[in-house]
């Protein structure tokens, strides 16, 4: 096997790994129990993306599909700083009204 | 352009990236509390992403590409944990989760 034919093997194997894990996040994404157990997931799903971004990159030779990863983790970690802001405030407006 | 050993590197860093990916994802469904869930999350979720990301900086052979990679993988190693600690500090504040014992940790502070 040369070299290009096992880059392109684990970007596929590697896809699918990615893809089976942003199933799993998903799921926990809709069970959570909790508030903050849906905001890691929604983080985690971010991250997963940015790795299938960069394997798109990789397969398909475009790679300025690198800067929309660099974006993508900017906004997954203003999100999520956004969403932990709010569980902060959800928690004292449910103080006040007791 | 880019040498075979460049290529089976590229392949392997991609193999481990993506299990890595699926470990942290294993690890938020099976753990049974928000802050184990975290601690997979977190470490593991970085680590994917970023041998993926020193992937495309080992197989590209262009420097702005390699600089762009790294400049993606130090982001991403300064902010997750930040958001990791902003995250489980709210839910804590909120008393979504409870403090692990009650002598040592004091969530009303």
């Amino acid at each position: 096997m040369t070299g290009a034919a096992a880059l392109l093997w684990a970007c596929w194997i590697g896809l699918g790994f990615l893809i089976a894990a942003l199933l799993l996040t998903v799921f926990r994404l809709v069970r959570g129990p909790t508030l903050p157990d849906r905001v890691l997931a929604l983080d985690l799903v971010t991250t997963l993306a940015l790795a299938v971004v960069v394997l798109v990159a990789i397969l398909t030779g475009f790679y300025l599909y690198l800067d929309i990863a660099i974006a993508l983790g900017l906004v997954g970690f203003l999100s999520t700083t956004a969403l932990a802001r709010y569980v902060l405030k959800r928690a004292d407006a449910r103080r006040q009204e007791q | 352009m880019t040498s075979d050993v460049q290529l089976y590197l590229a392949a392997a860093l991609i193999l481990a990236g993506s299990l890595f990916s699926l470990l942290a994802a294993v690890g938020v469904v099976r753990l049974p509390d928000l802050l184990t869930r975290m601690h997979a999350a977190s470490k593991a979720g970085v680590v994917g992403a970023g041998l993926v990301l020193l992937a495309i900086a080992v197989v590209s052979a262009d420097s702005a590409i390699v600089l762009r990679a790294i400049l993606g993988i130090l982001f991403l190693a300064l902010t997750t944990p930040v958001s990791a600690h902003l995250l489980a500090r709210a839910a804590l504040k909120a008393k979504e989760i409870r403090a692990l014992s009650q002598n040592t940790a004091k969530p009303e502070q």
